[in-house]
């Protein structure tokens, strides 16, 4: 049995199906966190079912890609039970949908999350009233704090089995009613093989032909004609098409069903309010969230440089003492040493910044801070020809460039996307702040690792405007549903913080410790020097050792690579030892923003195409090598301007 | 009267939309539409977008597009 979780965006489906099938699914508190399908194979109740999470979608009418995500899945994969969740907080809002999802004619059932949120804002709601008037199963939900769950899987369990047949509630207009049923006859007497029932196909033919009809893979003229025919009638009665006299009616109705089921409440609870007065401040809003990234920051190093430290020495000593036991110089010690080195990255250097950089970052998230970000720097990203939602990707690209790519997909326009992925790849990733903060700030202190911060958002700034200024277009503007604010649990900020640093475990630990290994023989049998070559033109424009070059090679597996594989490289316990603060510097900004590393690259690859992952790429490698160039231009005339003074 | 000239805390009715379908299309989807009440709650400086409470939901909207929304005062 396939059970599909629909409903608006940020109404916690996937808080829902991460309590039924475990933590698969980031959640977080703005519209569009989820922009493609999980399933999960789960038992509930002691049956299997297959449960699937999809992207929110205000309606059926998709308006960008994660939003097409949910019709694509619906009309292309056998869904038995649609379980459509409404926040019951937006109760009118969400019931559009249910009345679109009723069309549909599948075995459905409506869960009234937050009700938490519902009850402290004072609204109350006749479940059964409502159930009644819509024909369907109508029950309560808390997601976030896993109530409701089993009688709601019980119901869902309960409708698969038995595969009850939806009614559509009837238009309250006949004329459109009409329409429907001769266009849906029509329909039947055509050979269409679509999943769909033939009043939902009339509809939503009406609605928006074209899109289904391209997956119908049948540019049947014939049924082109009998909707163009059907669309023109809708107009001449109504003077509009189908699509807004449809949900101009589903609008009506929806309002007239929350007006009958639901009392509401008084204003708004005040404190989400005052909060927003002060976050949302022409002044005191910019003000506090420069003081919430500098604490973030601060928070960052001084807990990761406080374990790095210690834990490197550590490591440092087990490695000198190695020759000791194994033989100095023998192969099993440097395939023990590259093994060590690999360990003590990931211990010593990744994990204490990665840490509380993911416990930070999902707090801001779950909080509801990143919709109140979008709304600050709209105008600023408007200069950048971008519009405030882009400011998600760039957020989620401190985390990891690979979501940033993929939640460009909430973007509607291609050449949004386009810029947005482009301009994403160069943040500063959290397999960066390894670089950036092992090295530079543990070696040079903290300010310089935040102007490299500061550096960065303006070369990305700029980058934009000129970007944009070459391929301009009228910029659509920002419409952003914001969010209340929400308190993050600590289970769920624990659990999302260990599901991104699980990627890190899994995937780039095993990488950096074989990296270091292939470093050691590298070494050993002295074939790094060949491979440095390849990189010496680079390296040299750069003014650093060419010893440096395969870090940087390996820098494309995984960013992390380039840092713990320098030491090595390097052949230095202590890198200043090696490396003067000018080529720190330049190394790391060089590293920051070089081609993005694989999955980045095949994440812009599925989401634009191979071409534009190859123009993206060769961009990168050039703007790495001007900015680390004005970088080390930088250094040298403040360290002569120092000399002077 | 366009949304962009109300002040904030003013109670209006969206008369309609104008310009590009694509504006129209994605507030329809969020559910404003013509006939609906919404009121500015605040306005971001240097020409940033406007939040409004849209039947209890809130909503940012840029400068350019509530330069397109139409309305009228309500009593
Ligand atoms: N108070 C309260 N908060 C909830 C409840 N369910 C979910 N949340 C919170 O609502 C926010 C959105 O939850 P998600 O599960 O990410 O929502 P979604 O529907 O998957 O959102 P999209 O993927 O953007 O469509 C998160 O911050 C959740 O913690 C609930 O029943 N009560
Ligand atoms: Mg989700």
């Amino acid at each position: 049995m396939r059970v599909a979780l629909i409903g608006q965006p940020n109404c916690g489906k996937s808080t829902l199906f991460n309590q039924v099938a475990g933590y698969k699914a980031d959640t977080g508190n703005f519209p569009g966190t989820t922009v493609t399908f999980t399933e999960s194979s789960v038992r509930v109740i002691g049956e299997k079912i297959d449960l699937v999470d999809l992207p929110g979608t205000y309606s059926l009418t998709a308006s960008n890609l994660a939003e097409k995500e949910v019709i694509r899945y619906l009309s292309s994969n056998r869904v038995d039970v649609i379980l459509n969740l409404v926040d019951a907080s937006h109760l009118r809002q969400g019931l559009e949908l249910t009345l679109e999802l009723l069309e549909l004619g599948k075995p459905l059932i409506v869960a009234l999350n937050m009700m938490d949120e519902a009850a402290r804002m004072g609204i109350t709601i006749d479940g059964p009233q409502l159930e009644s008037l819509l024909g369907v199963p109508v029950l309560p939900l808390i997601a976030s704090k896993g109530r409701g769950i089993k009688p709601l899987f019980t119901s869902v369990l309960d409708r698969g089995r038995n595969g009850t047949l939806v009614r559509r509630i009837p238009y309250q207009n006949q004329d459109l009613d009409d329409i429907i049923l001769s266009l849906s006859k029509e329909l039947q007497e055509m050979d269409l093989n679509l999943d769909w029932e033939w009043e939902a196909l009339a509809i939503r033919l009406l609605e928006e032909g074209d899109d289904l009809l391209s997956e119908a893979e049948s540019g049947d003229l014939v049924l082109r004609r009998t909707i163009e025919k059907y669309i023109q009638q809708v107009i001449q009665q109504h003077g509009k098409t189908p699509t807004w006299i449809f949900s101009e009616e589903r609008h009506a109705h929806a309002q007239e069903l929350a007006d009958r089921v639901s009392t509401l409440g008084e204003e708004r609870v005040t404190w989400q309010t005052r909060a927003d007065d002060l976050l949302l401040h022409p002044f005191w809003g910019y003000v506090v969230m420069l003081g919430i990234l500098l604490v973030f920051f601060q928070v960052v190093y001084l807990t990761g440089s406080a374990i790095e430290g210690p834990l490197i020495s550590l490591f440092d000593g087990m490695i000198a003492k190695l020759g000791g036991f194994t033989g100095q110089g023998s192969l099993i010690t440097d395939i023990l040493t590259g093994i060590l080195q690999g360990i003590s990255g990931g211990v010593a250097i990744v994990l204490p910044y990665l840490t509380p950089f993911l416990l930070g970052m999902g707090f801001l998230e779950d909080v509801g801070y990143l919709p109140r970000l979008a709304f600050l720097m709209d105008s600023l990203m408007q200069r950048m020809g971008l519009h405030g939602k882009a400011i998600v990707p760039f957020i989620l690209g401190y985390g990891c460039n690979v979501p940033a790519v993929m939640a460009t997909r909430t973007l509607e326009d291609r050449r949004d996307r386009f810029l947005v992925a482009t301009l994403s790849i160069m943040v500063p990733c959290a397999a960066r702040i390894a670089v950036i903060f092992g090295l530079i700030a543990f070696y040079l202190g903290s300010w310089i690792a935040l102007l490299i911060y500061v550096f960065n958002i303006i070369v990305i700034a700029l980058t934009g405007r000129i970007m944009s200024w070459r391929i301009l277009k009228e910029n659509p503007g920002l419409i952003l549903e914001i969010p209340p604010y929400r308190m993050p649990t600590l289970r769920t900020t624990f659990l999302k913080t260990w599901f991104r640093a699980k990627e890190f475990v899994i995937e780039a630990w095993p990488l950096l410790i074989a990296g270091s290994i292939f470093l050691e023989l590298a070494n050993r049998y002295k074939f790094a020097d060949i491979l440095n070559l390849l990189t010496r033109p680079f390296t040299w424009l750069l003014g650093l050792p060419s010893a440096v070059g395969l870090p940087l090679i390996f820098g494309v597996l995984r960013k992390e690579l380039s840092l713990i594989m320098l030491r090595q490289a390097l052949n230095v316990t202590d890198i200043s030892q090696a490396l003067t603060p000018e080529q720190m510097i330049t190394f790391t900004i060089f590293v920051v923003f070089y081609i993005p590393c694989l999955a980045t690259l095949a994440a812009l690859r599925k989401e634009l195409n191979t071409r534009d992952m190859f123009i993206i790429a060769t961009l990168s490698v050039v703007i790495a090598m001007v900015t680390a160039l004005i970088g080390r231009g930088l250094v040298i005339l403040v360290t002569s301007i120092g000399v002077i003074i | 009267m366009r949304l962009i000239d109300i002040e904030v805390n003013t109670a209006v009715e969206i008369v309609s939309f104008e310009g590009g379908k694509g504006i129209s299309s994605k507030l329809r989807r969020l559910g404003l539409m013509p006939g609906d009440q919404i009121i500015i709650i605040k306005r971001a400086p240097f020409r940033g977008p406007l939040l409004v409470d849209a039947n209890g939901r809130s909503v940012a909207l840029g400068r350019g597009v509530a330069a397109k929304i139409e309305v009228s005062l309500c009593e």
